[in-house]
C-alpha cells in the first residue's frame, strides 16, 4: 500500500505550462479524482506520477520516497487507460497471465490468482474465449483484470469508461468503484466528466488551467466551491450566477428588470463583513431555484419560460432573466411539472441555498445556510 | 414549411441493411428527434431524406410530392452539419446573407430576410463583427443563421452540437428549441444523447440496427416503453431490469425474484403465463427514481437489501442496491448517507413497473394505477 505526494510540481512544454505548482497528498487506499476540462494539465499529472513525464521542478514521493528518477516500470503502478490494450488473439485467460507470465511466475501461482481477479471482476465463465469475441463491456473488464492481476500499489486510470455507451458506462462506475473499495489499492483517476469524479472518488482534485483549483471531498466540492469556475464546473444542469453589485442589505441583480433582494436581518452582519467589493456574483444551483408561486422565498425576480425539458426523472424549466434576454436561467422542477412555454414566472429562492462570490477574485466569500 | 412521409424505406449497403423498411409520417413544423446508438441508420435515414443516399426501396414524400427522383438542390432542404464553417473574413451579415446572394435576391430583400433571422437568434447586434471576434455561441448561431435564411421546406440537423462543450450545448439546446417554437418549421434532428432528444423533440424516433422501435412523444416513450432498448437508451441511469419467474400459486399470480415476491390479480398478467398455466420467464423493469430506500424498516410492506455502493453526484445520490445477485440503480437524495454492506429496506412504486418478454425483449405489461402489484410480506 502506499500514499502519494506530490510536492510543487512544474511541467513546461516548450512556453507552455502544462502543470504549474502543485502539491496534492494522496493517502493510502485514497481514490482521487483529477478532474478538469481538456487542456487542464491532469493528464500531464497523472503521467509524472506514473513516471512517463519527468516533472521540470518538484518532487513525486511514494511513502516518502523520491520517485522522480525511478523509472515506470519500477514504481509498482498499474495502469488503464481509456483504450484498453487487450490481446485478440489470446484468450481471456491468456491475457489476463500475460504479465505472470514474463514476470516467471510459477503456474500454479498464476492459476490461482487469474481465478481470483475473474472472480472479483465476475468474469471467470469469459476465460477460456478468445479475447476477440468479447462485448466492449467485457474487453474493459479483462483490461481491469490485466492490470489487477499484477497487484500494483497504486492504480492510475485516465478516462477509462469514456469509450463505454452510457449504460454501460454506469454498471462499470459502480464495479469500478466496489472493486477499489474491496482491494483498497491507492487510486487516482483522471476525468473530464464531473458525474464520474462526483460517484467515485473519496476526494476530488479540480485543475483549471494547470493550476489546482480546489481539492476536497466531494460533498464539499460541490456545496462549497472555492470559486466560480469550481462551482460552473461541478453539477448538471449548471449553476445559475446572477451578477450584480451589494451595498446596505441589498443585492441588485443586473440581468433583471426588478433585480432588488433584501437579506435576512439574520445574516446581513456576516454578508457585510465577507463582502470584499460591491461587485458580487450570487450562485443558486438549479434544483433550489424553482419557479411558479410560493408563499414563501418568492424572490420578487421574473423570467420568462422558454424552453423545457422532460428528462423523465425531473423536468428542467429554461428561463431568460426579464432583463436580459440573451441569459439562461435553469430551473429542476418535478416531472410532473407542466409549465407554459412564452409565460412570465416567479423565481422561488431560498436564502439559504444562495453562494456569494466576489466578482474581482471569482472567489466564494460566503455560503448562506451554512 | 412541408410534412415529410417516409413510407418502407429500406436501405442496404452490401451485406448491411442500414434501415429496414421504416415508415414515419413527420407533421408539418414539428421538431421531430431521430434517436439511436451508432450504426442505428439514423443518419442513413437523414442522407435519405435530404437526396444523398437513394432508398432501395420505399418513397420520401416531402409536402405533397414524391421525391426519390428529384436531386438534392432541387429538395429546398437545409442540412445543418457538426462542423459549422463560417467565412472568417466575411462579416456576420455577409455570412449569412451568402446563400441569397447566390440566389441573386435584391439587397432589400436580403437585408430584410438577415435581420429578421438574426433577431430569432439574438446576434442583431453583431452585423459588423467577423467570426474570429465571436464567442463560441456566437458562431454557432451565425451558421445556424445562414442555413436557416433560405427559408427551405424543412431543416435537417445530424448532431450539430456534439463537437461543442457542455456549456455551450447546453446553451445552443435552447437557442434551438426556442428558434423552432418561433418559426414553427419542420426540424429533423438526429442525435444519440438521450437528454437531447428528450429535450427538444416534440416526437422522438428510436431506431436501433436499422429498425424503428418506437415513436412517440417524450413523457409516453419514457413512461410507457415499447421494450427493452427504448427503456434502456432513454433515462440516466437506465431502467433496472430483474430475472424473474412468474406463476401461479394461491389463486394469485406471482412474479417472483430471489430477493423478493410480487403479486399481481391482473387479466392481463394472467395472460403471460404458459401455455396451461405454467410458470414463465418474464423480465421486471423500473426506473431508479421509483424505488425507495429505508434505512430502518419502514411501517409498510418492503423487501430487506444491501447496499453495495453509493455514487454522490451533488443534486442526487445514486445508491447501488444488492438484491439477491443482482444490483439495481436507485436515485436517492443528496444527503443520503449509507456505507456498502448496510442492511436496507426498499419500497417501490408498484404502479410504475413493467414487464418484458423474456426472449423478444418486448413489453408485455406496463402496470398502472389500477392494475399496480403489491409486495408479499
Amino acid at each position: 500500500m502506499a500514499n502519494i505526494v506530490l510536492d510543487k510540481l512544474v511541467k513546461r512544454f516548450g512556453k507552455q505550462v502544462a502543470v504549474n505548482e502543485l502539491s496534492l497528498e494522496i493517502k493510502d487506499r485514497e481514490f482521487v479524482a483529477i478532474l478538469g476540462p481538456s487542456g487542464c494539465g491532469k493528464t500531464t499529472t497523472m503521467n509524472m506520477i506514473s513516471g512517463l513525464l519527468k516533472p521540470d521542478a518538484g518532487t513525486v514521493r511514494f511513502d516518502g520516497t523520491v520517485m522522480n528518477n525511478i523509472p515506470p516500470g519500477k514504481r509498482g503502478v498499474g495502469f488503464m487507460f481509456q483504450n484498453y490494450a487487450v490481446f485478440t488473439y489470446l484468450s481471456v485467460y491468456d491475457n489476463i497471465a500475460f504479465g505472470l507470465r514474463i514476470r516467471k511466475m510459477e503456474t500454479e501461482q498464476i492459476d490461482k490468482e487469474v481465478q481470483e481477479v475473474a472472480r472479483l471482476l465476475q468474469i471467470r465463465h469469459l476465460l477460456s474465449m478468445p479475447a476477440s469475441n468479447l462485448s466492449i463491456n467485457d474487453m474493459q473488464k479483462v483490461a481491469l483484470a490485466r492490470s489487477m492481476v499484477e497487484k500494483p500499489q497504486i492504480f492510475l486510470l485516465d478516462e477509462p469508461l469514456s469509450n463505454l455507451d452510457a449504460a454501460l458506462r454506469s454498471v462499470m462506475r459502480a464495479e469500478l468503484k466496489k472493486i477499489q473499495q474491496e482491494l483498497g489499492q491507492t487510486t487516482v483517476y483522471v476525468t473530464h466528466d464531473q458525474v464520474e469524479a462526483m460517484s467515485l472518488a473519496d476526494r476530488i482534485a479540480v485543475m483549471n488551467f494547470a493550476v489546482l483549483q480546489q481539492y476536497d471531498a466531494p460533498h464539499n466540492i460541490y456545496n462549497r466551491p472555492k470559486n466560480l469556475f469550481v462551482a460552473n464546473f461541478i453539477g448538471s444542469p449548471t449553476i445559475n450566477f446572477f451578477e450584480g453589485r451589494y451595498r446596505g442589505g441589498e443585492f441588485n441583480l443586473k440581468d433583471f428588470s426588478a433585480g432588488k433582494m433584501s437579506v435576512s436581518k439574520e445574516n446581513k452582519k456576516q454578508v457585510d463583513d465577507s463582502i470584499r467589493g460591491e461587485d458580487i456574483v450570487l450562485g443558486i444551483r438549479p434544483e433550489h431555484l424553482k419557479v411558479g408561486s410560493s408563499r414563501d422565498g418568492v424572490s420578487g425576480l421574473k423570467a420568462k419560460i422558454v424552453s423545457v425539458e422532460p428528462l423523465g426523472s425531473k423536468t428542467i424549466v429554461y428561463m431568460h432573466p426579464d432583463g436580459n434576454p440573451s441569459a439562461i436561467l435553469k430551473s429542476s422542477m418535478d416531472s410532473d411539472f407542466k409549465p407554459k412555454i412564452g409565460e412570465m414566472t416567479s423565481l422561488i429562492i431560498n436564502e439559504k441555498n444562495l453562494y456569494l462570490f466576489d466578482k474581482k477574485s471569482a472567489d466564494l466569500v460566503m455560503r448562506f445556510g451554512s | 414549411m412541408a410534412s415529410i412521409r417516409l413510407e418502407n424505406i429500406t436501405k442496404k449497403f452490401k451485406n448491411t441493411t442500414a434501415v429496414n423498411n421504416i415508415s414515419l409520417m413527420i407533421a408539418d413544423g414539428e421538431f421531430f428527434c431521430i434517436l439511436g446508438p451508432p450504426g442505428a441508420g439514423k443518419t442513413t435515414l437523414l442522407r435519405i431524406i435530404v437526396g444523398l443516399e437513394k432508398p432501395d426501396e420505399g418513397s420520401v414524400i416531402i409536402g405533397d410530392d414524391a421525391v426519390n427522383e428529384i436531386h438534392p438542390s432541387k429538395r429546398d432542404i437545409s442540412m445543418i452539419f457538426q462542423n459549422l464553417a463560417l467565412y472568417p473574413d466575411k462579416t456576420v451579415f455577409e455570412n449569412i446573407a451568402f446563400p441569397l446572394r447566390q440566389q441573386k435576391i435584391e439587397d432589400e430583400e436580403i437585408e430584410k430576410r438577415v435581420v429578421e433571422v438574426a433577431k430569432h437568434l439574438k446576434i442583431d447586434w453583431l452585423f459588423e463583427k467577423i467570426p474570429s471576434q465571436l464567442s463560441g455561441g456566437e458562431r454557432q448561431r451565425v451558421a445556424i443563421g445562414r442555413a436557416i435564411v433560405r427559408q427551405p421546406k424543412a431543416y435537417l440537423m445530424d448532431e450539430p452540437l456534439s463537437n461543442l462543450d457542455a456549456l455551450l450545448r447546453l446553451e445552443m439546446r435552447v437557442a434551438l428549441k426556442e428558434l423552432q417554437t418561433n418559426l414553427k418549421e419542420t426540424f429533423v434532428y438526429v442525435t444519440h444523447d438521450q437528454v437531447e432528444a428528450l429535450s427538444m423533440g416534440d416526437r422522438i424516433a428510436v431506431l436501433n440496427q436499422g429498425e424503428l422501435q418506437q415513436v412517440d412523444d417524450p413523457a409516453t416513450i419514457y413512461r410507457m416503453p415499447n421494450n427493452m432498448f427504448v427503456a434502456t437508451i432513454l433515462g440516466n441511469p437506465p431502467m433496472n431490469f430483474l430475472k424473474c419467474l412468474l406463476r401461479r400459486k394461491n389463486g394469485t399470480l406471482q412474479i417472483e425474484h430471489a430477493a423478493f415476491t410480487l403479486n399481481s390479480e391482473d387479466k392481463k398478467v394472467f395472460s403471460l403465463l404458459k401455455a396451461g398455466g405454467s410458470a414463465a420467464g418474464v423480465v421486471l423493469g423500473f426506473r431508479p427514481e421509483d424505488i425507495k430506500i429505508h434505512l430502518s424498516k419502514p411501517g409498510t410492506v418492503s423487501i430487506p437489501a444491501e447496499i453495495y455502493v453509493t455514487e454522490p453526484l451533488g443534486s442526487e445520490t445514486i445508491v447501488d442496491i444488492k438484491l439477491g445477485d443482482n444490483v439495481i440503480k436507485v436515485l436517492a437524495p443528496p444527503d443520503f448517507v449509507g456505507e456498502p454492506g448496510q442492511s436496507v429496506w426498499i419500497t417501490a412504486n408498484t404502479h410504475k413497473l413493467h414487464l418484458f418478454d423474456e426472449s423478444s425483449h418486448e413489453c408485455v405489461f406496463h402496470a398502472t394505477e389500477k392494475s399496480a402489484f403489491t409486495i408479499e410480506a
